[in-house]
C-alpha cells in the first residue's frame, strides 16, 4: 500500500455496541475516538433494570466497561458530540465533529454535582423516559454513573439562558466551570476506519391509535425505569397516574412489530424475552400481583432463553394469552384491555392497573444524519444494510465503514456484543495488516 | 354548492328525521343536497350474496346516476350506504378484469370509469365547509349538552374507505364542538352496535347496546350522536330490551348529528322529526333551553 493509513478508529454511538468495539480496538493497541450524542456513554442498556437471561443489573455489568472506556489510554470519549461531515476513504477519513455547547467547561468540572443540587429548575429526564417520577435539573448529568462524569446545561430550560435570571450554578461551582456564553464548536479529526453503532429507539405508542394515550399505558423502557432498583421510584412498582401499586398488569407483545399492514413486518426479537423478564421482576416486587402477557408466538431461541420462559410460567405464574389486543382504554381507575385468547377462541377483557406495550424497535432517529453523511445503504425501515447477510455481517457497502448493534437490526445484548467484537476485529485486521505490509516493505 | 345526494331506503322511512334535518342544516351552510332523480337500493342487501360481481351492480348503477347529473361526487348520509357505494367503486377501480365484466352487464348505461367519488356529509363538512364556517352558522350553541359521538363501523372500516382514523376518529367530535356541545370522549365509540343481529338475536344487540350506552353514561354523556340508521335502531329502540335485561339501566336519547346541527343553527325543531325517536329527546333539549 502506497498511501499512509491513519490507524485510528472512529466509533459513532456509545451504547453497549460502541463501548465493546472501542474496548476491543483499544486493547489491540490502536486509538479510538468514541462519539456519543448524549452527555454519557451507556446507551439503552444502562436504562434497563436487570437483563435476561441471567438477571444481572447493567449497573454491575456495564458500568465497569464504561469506566474502562473512560480510563483507557487509547480511548478518547467525545460525549455530547455529533458528526458533522466525513470525507475521504478507507485509511484516510477526515471527520468534522460538532461539540455541542455544554455551558460547562469540562476541563474544569470535577463532577461534584453541587450545581445540580442547587439548580431550581426541573425538566423531564430523557434517561427516565420523561416519566413523571424522575425529573432532572436544568444542569444535569443523566445518571449517577455517567461517563464522563460532567454536567451539561439544558438550554431550553435553564433560567439563565432563557430569561437571563438565576445564575445559581455559576455561584456555587467550586471550580468556576460554568460558561453561559459557550457555543458549539467544530473539531476535525483523521481516522482510518469507522464503526456506526447508533442503536435503536422504540416506535412511538401514539402510532397505535387503538391503544389509548394514557399515563398508565407505557412502553417497555418506561417500565424498565420503574422496575430499576436505582430508578426514579427506587424500584417500588408504581403506576404513573397516581403512584398506586398495580395489582393487575398486562404486557402486549408485538406492538407495532409483525404487523405488515399498518406498522412493521419484522420481529423486534427482544420483546418476548423482556416481557417475560419484566413480568418476573414485577412478580418478585409485587407477589400478590398478576401479570398477563398477550403474544402472537413466544420466541425464546437463545441460549438459556426457553428455560427462562418456562421459569416465568411455572414459578411466577405469568398468564400467557395467545392473541392480539384490539383495544385499550381507560374506564375510571382501570385500564381495560380487549383481547382474544385464540387457544380457547374466546374474547378476553382484562381490567388492568397498568399496561406495558412492547413497542417495535426502530433505528434511532438520531442516527439518520450519520447514515446520510456516510451514504450508507439501509433497508426500507432505516436499519443499516450489511454487505452480505451471511458472510459479511459487519461490513457496510463502503470500505472501512462497519456496523454494530441494533443500528443494523433488532437484537439483544449478547448478539450486540458479539457483533461489536466482530466489527472491532475487522478494524484491527485492517490496521495491523497495513502495519505488517509496511514493515515488510 | 350543489351536490347530488343519495338517500337510500331507510332515510325515506324510519330515518326521515336524519334526512330532513340534514338537508335543512346543510342548506344553512350553503350546501344544496339534490336528491338523485332516480336511484335504487344501495346494494347492501345484495352484498349478502356470495358472488362478488353481481352485488356491485346496484351500487355502480347509483354512481352512474350521479354521473348523469354531470357530477364527479355523490353525498350520502346513511353510513351503510356510504360504505356500500364507496367500496363498490373501490372494487370497480381495483381490478380491470372485473371492471370490464361489470361494464358488460351495464351496457344499457352511459360509460362509467369509476370517476364518481362517494363522500359522507361529515367529510364534506370537514374538508370543504370547515369547522370555522360551522361555528359561524351557530345561533344556539349547544352549551352544556354532554354528547358522546358514536361511529360504529361503517364510516371507518375497512381503513381504505374510512372517513377518518379507523381507531381514533375525531371528525364528529370536531363538528359537535363547533356546535358548542360538551363532547364526551367514549372508548366504545367504534365498538360494534350488533348490526343485523338485531333481526334474530335481540339479546346480542341488547348486550352490545348496553355496553356502549353505559360506557357513554359513565363518562357523563346525556345523549348519543351518530350517523347510521341501523346503529340508531340498535342504540335507541333496543333500549327497551336493554331495560328488560339489565337492572338499573337508565334510558337515554340518541340523535343524528344533523339533528343537533339543526338545533344549533336555530332551525325550526320540526325539521328534526323528534317524534320518530324511541327515547324522546325533547325533555333533555328543553331542559338545556335549546328548544321551546
Ligand atoms: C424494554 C427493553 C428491555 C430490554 N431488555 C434486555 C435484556 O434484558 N437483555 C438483553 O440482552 N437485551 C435487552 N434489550 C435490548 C438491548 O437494549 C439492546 O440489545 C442494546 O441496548 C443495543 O445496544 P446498541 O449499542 O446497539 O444500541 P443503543 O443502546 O441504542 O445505543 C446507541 C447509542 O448511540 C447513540 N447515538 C445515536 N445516534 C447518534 C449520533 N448521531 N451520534 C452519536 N451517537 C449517537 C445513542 O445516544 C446511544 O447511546 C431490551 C430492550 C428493550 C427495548
Ligand atoms: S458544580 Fe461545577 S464542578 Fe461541580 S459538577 Fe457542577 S459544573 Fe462540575
Ligand atoms: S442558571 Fe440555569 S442551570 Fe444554572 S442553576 Fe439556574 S436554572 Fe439551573
Amino acid at each position: 500500500m502506497s498511501r499512509e493509513m491513519e490507524t485510528k478508529a472512529l466509533i459513532v454511538g456509545g451504547g453497549v455496541a460502541g463501548i465493546q468495539a472501542a474496548l476491543d480496538i483499544a486493547d489491540g493497541g490502536y486509538q479510538v475516538i468514541l462519539v456519543e450524542r448524549t452527555p454519557s456513554i451507556g446507551g439503552h442498556m444502562v436504562q434497563l433494570s436487570e437483563v435476561f437471561p441471567t438477571l444481572d443489573c447493567p449497573q454491575c455489568i456495564l458500568t465497569p466497561k464504561m469506566v474502562m472506556c473512560g480510563q483507557h489510554p487509547n480511548i478518547d470519549i467525545k460525549a455530547y458530540c455529533e458528526i458533522e461531515s466525513v470525507t475521504g476513504e478507507v485509511g484516510n477519513f477526515t471527520v468534522k465533529i460538532r461539540h455541542k455547547a455544554t455551558y460547562v467547561d469540562w476541563d474544569a468540572c470535577t463532577g461534584c454535582g453541587q450545581c445540580e443540587q442547587k439548580c431550581p429548575t426541573k425538566a423531564p429526564s430523557e434517561f427516565n423516559r420523561e416519566l413523571a417520577f424522575g425529573p432532572r435539573k436544568a444542569i444535569y448529568s443523566p445518571f449517577a454513573q455517567a461517563v464522563p462524569n460532567k454536567r451539561v446545561i439544558d438550554a431550553d430550560h435553564c433560567l439563565k439562558l432563557t430569561k437571563d435570571k438565576c445564575g445559581v450554578c455559576a455561584k456555587v461551582c467550586p471550580t468556576q466551570a460554568i460558561r453561559y456564553d459557550m457555543e458549539d464548536w467544530i473539531e476535525e479529526v483523521k481516522v482510518g476506519a469507522i464503526i456506526v453503532a447508533t442503536g435503536y429507539e422504540l416506535y412511538k405508542k401514539e402510532n397505535l391509535t387503538e391503544y389509548a394515550s394514557d399515563p398508565d399505558v407505557i412502553d417497555g423502557l418506561e417500565f424498565e425505569r420503574i422496575l430499576c432498583p436505582s430508578g426514579p421510584t427506587a424500584g417500588v412498582i408504581k403506576r404513573p397516574s397516581d403512584g398506586k401499586e398495580p395489582l393487575d398488569i398486562v404486557f402486549v407483545q408485538c406492538a407495532g412489530s409483525r404487523d405488515p399492514d399498518k406498522h412493521f413486518p419484522y420481529c423486534s426479537r427482544v420483546c418476548c424475552m423482556y416481557c417475560c423478564k419484566m413480568a418476573m421482576l414485577y412478580k418478585h416486587a409485587v407477589p400478590d400481583g398478576q401479570a398477563y402477557i398477550f403474544y402472537i408466538d413466544v420466541r425464546t431461541d437463545g441460549k438459556m432463553y426457553e428455560e427462562f420462559y418456562q421459569r416465568g410460567v411455572e414459578e411466577d405464574r405469568i398468564v400467557y394469552l395467545r392473541g392480539k389486543v384490539s383495544k385499550i382504554f381507560r374506564q375510571g381507575e382501570k385500564i381495560v384491555v380487549f383481547g382474544m385468547d385464540t387457544l380457547t377462541g374466546k374474547r378476553v377483557e382484562v381490567e388492568a392497573d397498568l399496561v406495558v406495550l412492547a413497542m417495535a424497535m426502530i433505528p434511532n432517529p438520531a442516527g439518520e444524519k450519520v447514515k446520510k453523511i456516510l451514504n450508507l445503504k439501509t433497508d426500507e425501515f432505516g436499519f443499516i444494510t450489511e454487505s452480505h447477510a451471511k458472510l459479511h455481517p459487519v461490513e457496510t457497502g463502503i470500505d472501512g465503514i462497519f456496523v454494530a448493534g441494533t443500528a443494523q437490526a433488532p437484537k439483544d445484548i449478547p448478539e450486540t456484543v458479539a457483533q461489536a467484537g466482530g466489527a472491532a476485529s475487522k478494524v484491527l485486521s485492517l490496521f495491523s495488516g497495513y502495519e505488517r505490509n509496511k514493515a515488510c516493505a | 354548492m350543489k351536490i347530488p345526494y343519495y338517500p337510500g331506503c331507510t332515510l325515506k322511512t324510519k330515518a326521515k328525521d336524519f334526512e330532513d334535518s340534514a338537508i335543512a342544516a346543510a342548506r344553512v351552510l350553503g350546501i344544496e343536497m339534490e336528491e338523485l332523480p332516480r336511484w335504487n337500493c344501495c346494494g347492501t342487501v345484495y352484498s349478502l350474496s356470495s358472488d362478488d360481481l353481481i352485488h356491485q351492480l346496484a351500487p355502480i348503477r347509483n354512481l352512474i346516476r350521479a354521473k348523469e347529473q354531470e357530477s364527479d361526487r355523490l353525498v350520502t348520509l346513511c353510513s351503510m350506504c356510504y360504505n356500500t357505494l364507496k367500496r363498490a367503486n373501490e372494487f370497480f377501480l381495483a381490478d380491470e378484469e372485473k371492471r370490464e365484466r361489470i361494464k358488460r352487464y351495464l351496457d344499457d348505461e352511459i360509460p362509467y370509469e369509476g370517476d364518481v367519488r362517494v363522500v359522507q356529509l361529515l367529510e364534506l363538512l370537514r374538508d370543504e365547509v370547515s369547522m370555522d364556517a360551522i361555528k359561524e352558522a351557530v345561533k344556539k350553541p349547544l352549551t352544556g349538552l354532554k354528547v358522546a359521538p358514536y361511529y360504529g363501523c361503517m364510516l371507518l372500516r375497512p381503513a381504505s374507505i374510512g372517513i377518518d382514523d379507523v381507531e381514533r376518529p375525531t371528525v364528529m367530535e370536531d363538528v359537535l364542538r363547533a356546535l358548542g356541545a360538551d363532547v364526551i370522549d367514549d372508548p366504545y365509540k367504534t365498538e360494534c352496535c350488533g348490526a343485523y343481529q338485531t333481526v334474530s338475536q335481540k339479546d346480542v344487540v341488547a348486550t352490545c347496546a348496553h355496553s356502549i350506552l353505559t360506557s357513554a353514561q359513565g363518562n357523563g354523556a346525556e345523549v348519543i350522536a351518530l350517523s347510521c340508521p341501523l346503529c340508531d335502531f340498535n342504540l335507541d329502540n333496543r333500549q327497551k330490551e336493554v331495560q328488560e335485561r339489565f337492572n338499573g339501566f337508565h334510558p337515554m336519547p340518541v340523535l343524528y348529528f344533523t339533528q343537533l346541527m339543526a338545533i344549533a343553527f336555530g332551525l325550526d325543531p320540526s325539521v328534526c322529526r323528534f317524534e320518530l325517536s324511541y327515547n324522546d329527546p325533547v325533555p333533555l333539549l328543553k331542559s338545556k333551553g335549546l328548544i321551546e
